[in-house]
């Protein structure tokens, strides 16, 4: 894979990743005085190896947190508010823990935090599963440029960007490899734009 | 996709995903709320000129749940009723703001016309047309089809999978059967093997070009040990001079062509049964194949819901072209 051409520059490496999710193990257990009512939700599709490997740092930091009950993924695409501006998506998987949700601290995790729809889609989603007692906002990167008022609670690293740039996150599980690029948004090749992401996301500059 | 007309149209991977989405529709109806916002603010309108139940209902349902408006046009007391032409009735509804029209017709090729006339331009979505094609239905025996026999614990829907290697007999009224043809294309389509078994008068002309086995006798097809036996409601309405002109009598019927007590017990251990309903308990299937446990007829109604809802989905969600 080539990282580093194209005017790509890489803002975390493999060691990186690894330690953010180490240290948001630990804020999650601290701020909520342990994780044996947390509930991690990894949000479709990248947010969903990072909710795996979050799961697994917590359990090793409080050994009553269960991954096998306490974990799963969203896929929030048929809340979204843009549907009818792109072709139709292909829907995620969406699985909830066994224990449900209701009066967990539910934390969503997403790879990265950009104008927040995802996440307000997310949250409409998460209702009709139950009621959390709180939901929280995990990302590995936050990279600005909010639309809506929506903010992380525990964020790998800010990352200042300019809209003309793109921020892409790959994970072993999905891309074979771990890193966070950055990268002017016409020199990136088509095929690693994610699906996932909105117009917005994709390309802020065609927006109104 | 602009259209669902019939399962002869779609591609193998048209045809999984339609089957794929399902399973995350089926998913999403577990749910507290079962309403999902995704359709707010377009109108479906189903427009049906037959009598119809189970599909009416299970298309309505599926609208709503998708938070769709609906509006029922049926013909029984419309304009229709007073002579008003297919034609007639597209521009109304097209005045109406219609996103997407479910026809069920008894001409063949109604959806067909409906869609390509240039009456207007909205979704059409084929809820039966004559004895021509009914893909919801298909779609809906298929994925029932593909969670019985290629799911597994991990992946109880089957998704990913298409039916290589399954063998599907479709059995009874073929001649004037929509989900027989329905099924038959899909079905190729996604690798199995399908053997109609009826009676020779109630086979169409020109079966020997479709992508299938054709058998006049039921207990040979049973010996060969199909994956899922699919009964045909005898069509009686269809048969001028009620079932005299095709069968001797419904005895013999139900002795050569009928899923007995008899016939049930010779299928394979993980075979199904299924009927795509209205069934004639007695006539093509007795109630101990109806109620038994290999019975997925219940379920069939179950996934029908998944399924329209997945089509609706595919072909309303996205940006209009």
């Amino acid at each position: 894979m080539a990282h580093h051409e194209h005017g790509e520059r890489e803002v975390l490496d493999a060691a990186d990743i690894n330690r953010a999710l180490t240290r948001i193990a630990h804020e999650i257990t601290e701020r909520e005085q342990g994780a044996q009512d947390v509930i991690i939700l990894g949000l479709q599709t990248r947010g969903v190896p990072l909710a795996v490997r979050l799961a697994e740092k917590l359990a090793s930091v409080d050994p009553a947190f269960n991954p096998a009950q306490c974990l799963g993924e969203l896929d929030a695409t048929m809340f979204r508010d843009d549907l009818r501006r792109n072709v139709t998506r292909t829907l995620g998987v969406t699985r909830m823990p066994s224990r449900g949700i209701d009066d967990a601290v539910v934390v969503l995790v997403d790879d990265v935090l950009f104008s927040g729809r995802t996440v307000r889609a997310a949250l409409d989603a998460l209702l009709g599963y139950g009621r959390p007692r709180a939901v929280r906002l995990a990302t590995l990167v936050d990279r600005g440029h909010r639309e809506l008022p929506i903010r992380p609670d525990y964020v790998g690293k800010n990352l200042p960007t300019s809209s003309s740039e793109r921020v892409s996150v790959r994970l072993a599980e999905t891309d074979g490899v771990d890193s966070v690029v950055i990268a002017p948004l016409t020199e990136l090749p088509l095929e690693e734009t994610p699906q996932e992401k909105s117009p917005q996301e994709k390309s802020p500059q065609e927006t109104p | 996709m602009k259209h669902l007309l019939s399962t002869a149209d779609l591609s193998r991977s048209e045809a999984l995903l339609l089957l794929d989405t399902a399973s995350q529709m089926a998913q999403t109806q577990q749910r507290e709320i079962k309403k999902l916002p995704t359709l707010r603010g377009r109108t479906v309108v189903n427009l049906f000129f037959e009598d119809s139940t189970r599909t009416r209902i299970s298309f309505e349902a599926a609208a709503k749940r998708l938070s769709a408006d609906v509006i029922n046009f049926s013909v029984k007391g419309s304009a229709v009723s007073k002579g008003e032409s297919l034609k007639d009735t597209a521009l109304t509804l097209h005045a109406m703001g219609a996103d997407a029209v479910v026809v069920r017709h008894w001409a063949s090729g109604a959806a067909y016309q409906l869609a390509h006339s240039g009456w207007f331009d909205a979704t059409v979505v084929n809820a039966g047309d004559g004895t021509h094609q009914h893909p919801t239905q298909a779609l809906l025996d298929s994925f029932t089809m593909r969670r019985h026999l290629v799911g597994t614990p991990d992946n109880p829907d089957g998704v990913g999978h298409d039916l290589a290697g399954q063998h599907v007999a479709i059995v009874g009224d073929v001649l004037h059967s929509r989900v027989a043809r329905a099924n038959v294309h899909l079905l190729h389509t996604l690798g199995a093997r399908v053997t109609l078994v009826a009676p020779p008068t109630l086979v169409p002309v020109g079966v020997s070009t479709w992508p299938c086995d054709t058998s006049y006798s039921f207990d040979e097809t049973l010996a060969t040990g199909p994956d899922a036996v699919m009964m045909l409601r005898v069509q009686r309405e269809r048969m001028s001079g009620g079932a005299g002109a095709f069968f001797p009598s419904v005895v013999e019927y139900m002795r050569r062509y009928g899923l007995d007590r008899d016939r049930l017990a010779t299928l394979p251990e993980h075979t199904i049964v299924m009927h795509p309903g209205p069934m004639n308990r007695g006539l093509e299937i007795s109630a101990e194949a109806a109620d038994g446990p290999r019975s997925v007829i219940v379920e069939q109604v179950t996934n029908g819901v998944a399924v329209r809802m997945a089509a609706l989905y595919l072909l309303l969600a996205g940006e209009t072209p």
